[in-house]
């Protein structure tokens, strides 16, 4: 068994949850320190599945002084934030670029992808 | 240049104000922005989390601008850029005028039957927090990091300390990090965090940052550029004690010490401000002391999400629509005051005009300190007409309450509205 401590997000109380739990067994989560259902909740995903959305900037290779912002379209594991951010430093796209526009497919291996943020004129 | 409605700003609030007036019947509205493009200071926050309450779903920040510069465009609205506003004064025969001046038009006015401030705030500078040391490069208020960063491509530095905890200091943490820096931690004055919860998490927890409560820098060290900083505990009263110094060495002080409201044109124009916003005192309808001036957004008081903000200035814009139709209702009886009782900062409204309410009154709030399971009152005269149990009440948090119009009406000449924070602690004293 592990423990880890975490504070809850879903409210202002940021309850301090203490989780015990085998890892890769959901059925074995145990949550202390909550004190409704949504933190049970909360640190069930966390030591099981943790995801993240991830955003940032890209070069624009026809801009200077101006950069994009990009996000992945959807969250991705938590463990694979850095390659993300990493990742993000080599890419480059051109101007003009739109909300929504994909710059890069499955990125990173995570099944989503990155994503044009702000119109890029 | 003649205009029904100028709105000074073209941020989140400027931007909803202005589909709000239009949609309301007065299409003669008009966006005055000093930036080059709308969307206001939502351009560099690129981080997600805006727009759950108004659209059901996670966007970035220039993502949620981009839905109301759209509303805008369809509408037609004009929006005149690269234009600052330099003066604000009422008008001899009714109205105000707007001084502005752009590299294209050079100076002008333009003559608006209203106005709807709309300038949001600025981050409270180094020279409001009075640290001793020199004036090395290095230095940056949390917001400036964020344009170099997140629009322009720079870095403003690789080894970082940042004082404060509110949320821009807590996203840029993250964000730094994700391009590289070492960000060493997070010095908060106050033993709690102003931040959201959420951020703690993922932009501090998640990068394992410290977040160094009760403490704040007593010293910067480098003449040319930032070499260290030292931070040192505080004790109740915020005094540093002796003895507990620490020296972090780094090249880079981020401050995200608070956000102050930009009044400086609601003053030239003679609007009554209340010492504790920084922001307009309004009534009901977000109209200033000034008949036809409406402020709205982050000028009138800094909100903790832009839902509330579009919200807000949604409101503002409607009733500057009524005042330029002439369909504000009646409400010329006097007006009720608004007080602030045990733990409340301030309200908005500061005053209302019971003729002129629809259904409720909504007054949004906060708290000076944080409060586990206390009750939010609402008195009016000595009675007490609302008792709501909360788990938590804190600073970092907006809070609301609605008052029944009926409720107000039926109040006696001379009482007042007072909003209070009660715990069972004080309630059993």
């Amino acid at each position: 068994m592990e423990t880890k401590n975490l504070t809850c997000i879903g409210c202002p109380m940021g309850c301090a949850l203490t989780v015990t739990y085998e890892p890769g067994n959901r059925e074995s989560v145990k949550v202390t320190g909550n004190t409704c259902k949504k933190g049970e909740l909360y640190a069930i995903d966390e030591v099981t599945n943790p995801t993240r959305i991830v955003t940032g900037t890209v070069r624009v290779s026809n801009r200077k002084n101006l950069v994009a912002s990009v996000k992945t379209k959807d969250v991705i594991p938590k463990s694979k934030i850095f390659d993300v951010a990493h990742e993000l430093m080599k890419i480059s796209v051109e101007a003009p670029a739109k909300i929504g526009d994909v710059v890069v497919k499955d990125i990173c291996g995570t099944g989503s992808d990155l994503i044009i943020t702000r119109n890029v004129e | 240049m003649n205009t029904k409605i100028a709105i000074i700003g073209g941020g989140p609030a400027g931007l909803a104000a202005a589909v709000s007036a239009y949609d309301a019947g007065v299409k003669d509205v008009v966006i005055l922005e000093r930036d080059d493009k709308l969307g206001g200071i939502l351009n560099q926050c690129i981080h997600n989390g805006f727009g759950l309450h108004t659209f059901k779903e996670e966007l970035t920040g220039p993502e949620y601008a981009e839905r109301f510069i759209e509303k805008v465009r369809e509408r037609n609205i004009e929006c005149l850029l690269k234009t600052i506003v330099v003066d604000l004064s009422e008008s001899q025969g009714g109205g105000v005028t707007v001084t502005a001046m752009s590299a294209e038009k050079g100076m002008f006015e333009i003559q608006a039957e209203a106005v709807v401030l709309a300038m949001g705030c600025r981050e409270r500078p180094r020279g409001a927090l009075n640290t001793p040391g020199y004036r090395p490069a290095g230095i940056y208020s949390a917001g400036t990091a964020q344009r170099y960063v997140n629009i322009e491509g720079k870095m403003p530095g690789h080894e970082v300390v940042i004082l404060g905890s509110g949320d821009i200091g807590l996203i840029m943490a993250r964000r730094m990090t994700l391009e590289g820096a070492h960000v060493k931690a997070v010095a908060e004055l106050m033993p709690y965090s102003g931040g959201l919860k959420r951020n703690i998490v993922q932009c501090l927890d998640d990068f394992d940052i410290p977040l160094k409560l009760s403490t704040t820098v007593t010293d910067i060290k480098g003449k040319d550029r930032v070499e260290s900083v030292v931070l040192s505990k505080v004790d109740e009263k915020n005094n540093p004690i002796p003895g507990t110094e620490e020296e972090i060495p780094c090249d880079t002080l981020l401050l995200s010490c608070g956000l102050l409201p930009e009044n400086e044109l609601s003053s030239m124009l003679g609007v009554d401000l209340s010492p504790v916003t920084g922001g307009a005192r309004v009534d009901e309808s977000l109209e200033t002391s000034i008949p036809g001036v409406f402020a709205c957004g982050n000028v009138l008081h800094v909100h903790d999400l832009v839902d509330y903000v579009s919200g807000e200035a949604t409101e503002a814009g409607k009733h500057a629509a009524e005042y330029v139709l002439g369909k504000t209702p009646a409400g010329e009886e006097a007006s009720i005051a608004l007080e602030t009782g045990n733990g409340v900062r301030y309200t908005v409204p500061s005053f209302v005009r019971p003729g002129r309410l629809e259904n409720f009154l909504t007054v949004r709030f906060r708290v000076g300190n944080v409060y586990k399971n206390p009750e939010i009152c609402v008195y009016l005269g000595d009675k007490c007409l609302q008792r709501r149990k909360k788990q938590i009440c804190a600073p970092g948090e907006m809070e609301q309450v609605m008052i029944k119009k009926s409720d107000i009406e039926a109040m006696a000449p001379g009482e007042t509205i007072r909003i209070a924070i009660e715990t069972e602690q004080e309630a059993a004293q």
